[in-house]
């Protein structure tokens, strides 16, 4: 049985200027459950993230239609307060992106524009984070260091540690291991795979084997349309669309 | 004659070496004819007397704190209206005509030469405002004319910090102000201090626009209403007037060991803070 909708997206249209990118898109994210959304470059895929935490509204020229039901409320309400949507819906870029301060402060920053002032509280905080995005043992002892002196994996973990200390309900993860190497990849899958207990979680993985792996639902897109959406395993054993197979071994994508 | 094309590359790369040595061997002999000059003069006595007889003998000392004080007060003021022009010029506003005419002002501003800022700043401030000839008249005078610099710095340095770095502020749930100021500015940092490092020189150096507003008094400033003689109004006048070369050249020497320390102190003082960071 499919879970609970987290998030119930109902004929989403999006346009840039005069392209359409997302076409009459109907998906609904389960919670407590990693939702892979694969596909070819250029299908929307990371419009349809930036949609759902209204990044978006930043894309100058964009415009959508449609609903987008967080917990059965449309996020493009005017009375949706869209800091406070941006905290419930996490973001994870492609490429790590440390800002230029402290470790410890890297983490801190959101709970700390959010109003948490006491030292105990954010020293609390910044230690579950990073400890939940499994960092905690690599910089326990640096915190005070420039984030940016972290490896590659590194500094995507603290990424993920920096969205955990919002305690976001939703994280989005938009090809977070495609500047990383296989080693530090399979460390963010582990510690994603033990997050689906507490969030739900939508990722663009980097390569279809990504998904396989630690999506348990998937979701095929191509050229701004969805295609097809099931369990993983159904989706990769039995494409219902012939479109899904053949990206699926390989015939184009 | 036809020349080898390896030939006619040695040559290029000679003449290319030959200009670059000139360049420096330029800079090279006038700092180290300032020095060779001007460093005999320097004494405990010269750094922390006052100028006596009007300067043929004792120190520069009030010149040292007018020069520092009346920079200060331009770079303090300058600054942050400097900064907030450029974040409201990249982060509020579209490209469009009011951002024209706002650089449009800003570049025009930094061609006027500076003793016309000089002369608004003795109308304005020295009269209309009857701040007098005073280190106040002069630093916001100072402000105006290094405005430009700051302006244009900041805006170079906010526009290269990447996209990105908005959309992470604002996925972590920054509002537009938060994520400028916590995660824009600080990746343009070492940029803006740039732009006010370049504005500190020319405030050090200048002499015609300080003249004007700040006046020429010898005496040790009290305080932000007395006039002063900044270090390189002191200089022009000991030389101007025939009053004392050596005492002119020990002022040049010590104003370019100023404007160096100036630089690696700023320089040092702001890796510290970013060193943080990066």
């Amino acid at each position: 049985m499919m879970q609970k909708a987290k998030i119930d997206i109902k004929g989403l249209n999006f346009f840039f200027e005069q392209k359409q990118v997302i076409k009459e898109l109907n998906l609904e994210i389960p919670d407590n459950r990693i939702m892979g959304v694969f596909g070819p470059a250029g299908s929307g895929i990371t419009t349809l993230l930036r949609t759902l935490n209204r990044l978006s509204d930043l894309t100058a020229g964009a415009r959508q239609e449609g609903e987008i039901l967080l917990d059965g409320k449309n996020i493009f309400d005017t009375d949706v307060n869209v800091t406070e949507l941006r905290r419930r819906v996490g973001m994870v870029f492609d490429v790590p992106t440390p800002l230029p301060m402290s470790i410890f402060d890297n983490v801190a920053l959101g709970p700390r524009m959010g109003g948490m002032k006491s030292k105990t509280d954010l020293e609390e905080k910044v230690e579950t984070s990073l400890r939940m995005s499994a960092l905690w043992d690599d910089v326990k002892d640096r915190l005070d260091t420039p984030a940016a002196r972290l490896s590659g994996g590194q500094q995507q973990r603290l990424c993920i540690a920096r969205v955990l200390a919002l305690e976001p309900e939703v994280i989005l993860l938009d090809r977070p291991c495609s500047a990383l190497d296989p080693i530090s990849t399979a460390k963010i899958e582990e510690s994603l795979v033990q997050l689906k207990e507490q969030y739900t979680i939508v990722i663009a993985p980097h390569t279809v084997q990504q998904a396989g792996r630690i999506a348990d639902r998937v979701a095929f897109m191509l050229m701004g349309d969805l295609i097809e959406q099931g369990y993983t395993q159904e989706v990769f054993s039995f494409p219902k669309d012939k479109r899904t197979n053949d990206y699926l071994t390989g015939r184009f994508g | 004659m036809k020349m080898n094309a390896n030939t006619s590359q040695k040559i290029a790369k000679f003449t290319i070496w030959a200009a670059a040595l000139f360049v420096i061997a330029i800079l090279f002999s006038i700092i180290a004819y300032i020095l060779v000059k001007g460093i005999p003069m320097l004494s405990w006595e010269f750094l922390t007397d006052i100028p006596r007889d009007m300067g043929r003998s004792g120190g520069i000392s009030s010149s040292i704190v007018g020069t520092l004080v009346v920079t200060a007060v331009a770079v303090i003021v300058a600054t942050p209206f400097g900064i907030g022009t450029a974040v409201y010029l990249t982060e509020y506003t579209r490209e469009g005509r009011i951002t024209r005419i706002i650089r449009f002002s800003a570049e025009s501003l930094a061609g006027i030469p500076s003793i016309v800022y000089g002369l608004f700043g003795f109308i304005f401030f020295v009269i209309y405002l009857n701040m007098g000839w005073s280190i106040l008249s002069g630093g916001l005078t100072m402000a105006i004319m290094i405005l430009p610099t700051i302006i244009r710095t900041s805006e170079e340095a906010i526009r290269t910090v990447p996209q990105l770095y908005r959309e992470v502020g604002f996925s972590l749930g920054l509002t537009k102000l938060q994520t400028i100021t916590r995660t824009v500015l600080p990746s343009a940092l070492p940029g803006i201090v740039n732009g006010v490092i370049l504005s500190i020189g020319r405030c050090v150096a200048e002499t015609a626009a300080v003249i004007l507003t700040a006046g020429s008094a010898l005496r040790m400033p009290e305080s932000l209403f007395s006039p002063t003689r900044t270090m390189a109004v002191h200089f022009y006048i000991l030389a101007r007037e025939g009053i004392s070369m050596d005492n002119a050249y020990g002022t040049a020497a010590l104003l370019i060991i100023l404007i160096l320390l100036l630089n690696v102190g700023f320089n040092m003082l702001v890796n510290r803070f970013i060193a943080k960071g990066r």
